[in-house]
């Protein structure tokens, strides 16, 4: 009954309410200095842009840490060309970097890529920019607490950043801080622990409002089922942050207490350092910290793909100028992606011992998991057929997601299977598994959103010629960076390997991958560079549009002025339709807008 | 910038924005209390008969009467939000005040009883049994903290919004009720668990 109710079409918002708001607002507006309006501002628009560049800013510098580091794995021993210098002494020694530091470059690159670059860039940006104009909402639901969720990420971020110039460097012991190594490490680990907590109180604030202004905040007559795609996604994801990231916090201030006033949740008895036993009362458990960190670490990998796939649902759906396929499936199979989510978390723990029981349980439960992201990834390749495809950029990065990611889906199996992981944990296949869901398909999306979005937000799109030159690149030299893992990884080759593996004799026939892996990730970064000139010059200089809806959409966000002022939309939006009624039979166009009577 | 629904709840959800936020809140504490607990569960199940009982390092008469307070503490809670209701300012200010007095007097104690257990040189480091007590009590209590700064705000200066805009500061005390019950529950479950299995 209840639930009836809730996605029946009743959804009053009652007019006065918000024509004032609007009227309001621009008086409003119009009182705001400079730094009210673009520095600690309310608007959910400008935080999400502010989130959305300095997320960018912090994926530019994870990805030049790894660039760092394969020079080491190409080349071991050997001197940094200019760059060796620069880092110093403590750092490498005569240009050639030390283990140590090596070290903190994966672990930093690890939680700089996951927690200050993709998803503040999938949920604070996308999330906080398009999904209160997706629903006809004039702003977030808190908009104090959504300006206070940036800043506090900026904090965390400048922390984590700052981390590298305590003694002892930065956090590294990856980007999981598995104990006992992690509560043994230099002081830089504490910092990463703070550093963490600051993320998890900004994404908790985040997340509660995205929650909540899906819930209370939709126009008239968008129902659940209304709702676009991309909607659902964020909607899942908050949900998947809300109760996923507590247990990381509680086991962040475990590991902060065992570091820092003697404590030993973590440490077990009778352990031995460097020949002599620890001064420890003993007792712990160093599984604990890996139940507690997964039952996060695996919720989070849907936080960053889910809202990448409906990024890629919005841009099919309007480019292949006709409804999405399965709508409903996708919506079912997207929540209980999200349920299944927090029971999946053991699969990253098959060789700790834990038992073939648990085993059993956690790959079961892994092989019903793939099942929906197979149905929503089948959806997009049926919205594909028979449509009228328009080649744009944005389309071309969407459609690049889908293969992409179903190598990186199904990659995955062997590794969600006790007897294969085995054999594959720790490897570079891992390694090369997970960068596909998250690197070729996950920031493509995130790219597609940002050639997608960028007109409705400055009134000009981002050059086409541009954007082809640098999409074709990335796509090929992405897979000439993650492909050869794969081998490397299935030929028995570690992921935590200082030398590259050098030493292995068994590693001699794919010891030559390293190279051509360096110089293709050196290559990608070099193509990233037309994505940025393109971004700069296209800001001033780009082809102006002439309609708020440049690409002919149907969703709310394209009803609106361009850019759209504060409290968004010039009239109620009132919801008639669903969210993708492209080439509707007798329409007089081949698009009829969500607000269309 | 005014939001619809901070004040009158929407017709088909039947809430209003901040009471969902509450509960969203709460179910995020719940998941991190969770976590602890569950670290609770693993490391006693690790240590077998090592363990020790509470009762034998913990004061249990003090652990009860601290339970005694809370619990009264979230029954005055309710009082003064009824009292709003009842449009009695007076009767608020004096359950308001009852509240935040209890919930001192459960810090105090608390304070107390951490000082016998310094004093007799069981520190966090001495055992995880003391490790893990000081770590949920320690985090329970700032969270009483924190209850305790928001009810003596809404005591205080934030009562103003009373004569301004009533609804919203009824609201505002509902929302202070519920996370103050959460903290009170939380150690309804922490008070069997460490004192008495």
């Amino acid at each position: 009954m209840k639930l009836k109710r809730l996605i029946s079409p009743s959804a009053v918002l009652p007019k006065k309410i918000n024509q004032g708001i609007i009227h309001m607002s621009k008086n409003h507006d119009a009182e705001l200095g400079f730094w009210r309006k673009y520095v600690f501002s309310t608007d959910h628009k400008v935080i999400g842009i502010q989130y959305g560049l300095t997320a960018l800013c912090f994926l530019l510098f994870g990805f030049a840490l790894i660039l760092v580091m394969r020079w080491q794995l190409a080349f071991p021993g050997e001197p940094i060309p200019w760059l060796g210098k620069l880092l110093g002494e403590g750092r490498a020694a005569g240009g050639v970097m030390l283990p140590e530091f090596y070290n903190e470059l994966g672990a930093m690159h690890g939680t700089i890529m996951v927690f200050l670059g993709v998803v503040p860039l999938v949920v604070g940006a996308f999330g906080n920019i398009v999904m209160p104009l997706q629903i006809g909402a004039p702003d977030m639901a808190f908009p104090k607490l959504n300006m206070a969720s940036y800043w506090v990420f900026l904090l965390g971020g400048i922390t984590m950043i700052f981390s590298f110039f305590m003694p002892g460097g930065a956090a590294s012991s990856g980007w999981t801080s598995y104990p006992p190594l992690a509560n043994l490490a230099t002081v830089g680990q504490t910092v990463w622990i703070l550093g963490m907590v600051f993320l998890i109180t900004s994404s908790l604030l985040g997340a509660i409002n995205v929650i909540v202004t899906i819930f209370q905040l939709r126009a008239e007559g968008m129902t659940f089922m209304r709702l676009p795609f991309f909607v659902w996604s964020q909607l899942v994801t908050a949900f998947l942050l809300v109760l996923a990231f507590p247990p990381l916090e509680a086991a962040g201030i475990l590991q902060l207490l065992d570091r820092v006033i003697g404590t030993s949740f973590f440490m077990p008895s009778g352990l031995v350092v460097s020949g002599e036993p620890l001064d420890i009362s003993g007792g712990g458990s160093v599984l604990l910290w890996q139940h507690l960190f997964w039952f996060l670490g695996h919720p989070e990998v849907y936080v960053m793909i889910l809202p990448g796939m409906g990024i890629v649902a919005e841009i099919l759906a309007n480019n292949t100028r006709k409804p999405l396929w399965g709508y409903r499936t996708m919506v079912y199979s997207i929540v209980f992606l999200g349920f299944v989510s927090f029971i999946v978390w053991a699969h990253h723990m098959f060789l700790t011992g834990m038992g073939t029981a648990l085993s059993g349980f956690f790959q079961a439960t892994t092989m019903i998991i793939s099942v929906p992201s197979v149905i929503i990834l089948t959806a997009f390749c049926i919205s594909l057929w028979g449509g009228s495809i328009r080649f744009n950029t944005p389309m071309l990065f969407a459609l690049a997601f889908i293969p992409m990611f179903a190598i990186g889906g199904l990659t995955g199996l062997p590794l969600g299977i006790a007897m294969t992981d085995i054999y594959l944990h720790d490897t570079y296949y891992v390694i090369g598994h997970f960068h596909y869901v998250v690197a070729p398909s996950l920031i493509f999306a995130i790219f597609g959103g940002i050639y997608y979005w960028f007109p409705k937000f400055t009134g000009r799109k981002l050059n086409e010629f541009l954007g082809k030159l640098h999409f074709w690149p990335s796509l090929f030299f992405m897979n000439c960076v993650f492909m050869p893992m794969f081998a490397q990884g299935l030929a028995g080759m570690s992921r935590r390997l200082y030398d590259g593996g050098e030493t292995y004799a068994f590693l001699e026939p794919v010891i030559a991958l390293n190279k051509m892996i360096s110089y293709s990730a050196w290559a990608l970064a070099a193509v990233q560079v037309i994505f940025i000139i393109n971004f700069l010059w296209s800001l001033f200089q780009g082809e102006k549009v002439t309609s708020d809806n440049p690409w002919d959409s149907t969703t709310l966000e394209w009803q609106t002025p361009t850019p759209p002022p504060h409290g968004n939309f010039l009239t109620l939006p009132v919801v008639c339709r669903g969210p993708y009624e492209y080439s509707v039979p007798g329409a007089s166009k081949d698009y009829s807008p969500q607000n269309e009577k | 910038m005014l939001i619809p629904y901070t004040v009158k709840p929407r017709e088909d959800t039947g809430m209003y924005n901040a009471k969902l936020g509450i509960w969203l809140f709460l179910a995020s504490e719940v998941m991190l209390f969770g976590g602890l607990f569950s670290a609770y569960v693993i490391l006693r199940v690790g240590a077998g008969d090592a363990w020790p009982v509470g009762a034998s390092i913990l004061n249990v008469p003090i652990g009860a009467f601290n339970t005694l307070l809370l619990i009264t503490s979230s029954l005055t809670m309710v009082f003064s939000w009824i009292a709003l209701k009842q449009k009695n300012l007076d009767k608020f200010k004096r359950n308001m005040g009852i509240t935040i007095l209890l919930a001192l007097a459960f810090l105090v104690i608390k304070g107390f009883e951490y000082n016998a257990k310094f004093s007799h040189q069981m520190f966090p480091s001495k055992s995880t049994f003391l490790a893990i007590y000081f770590t949920l009590t320690g985090l329970h209590a700032l969270h009483i903290i924190g209850g305790i700064i928001v009810n003596a705000y809404f005591w205080g200066p934030g009562r103003k919004m009373w004569y301004s805009d009533p609804e919203r500061f009824t609201n505002r005390i509902e929302i202070a009720g519920l996370y103050w019950h959460f903290v009170d529950l939380v150690w309804i479950f922490l008070f069997p668990v460490l004192y008495l299995l």
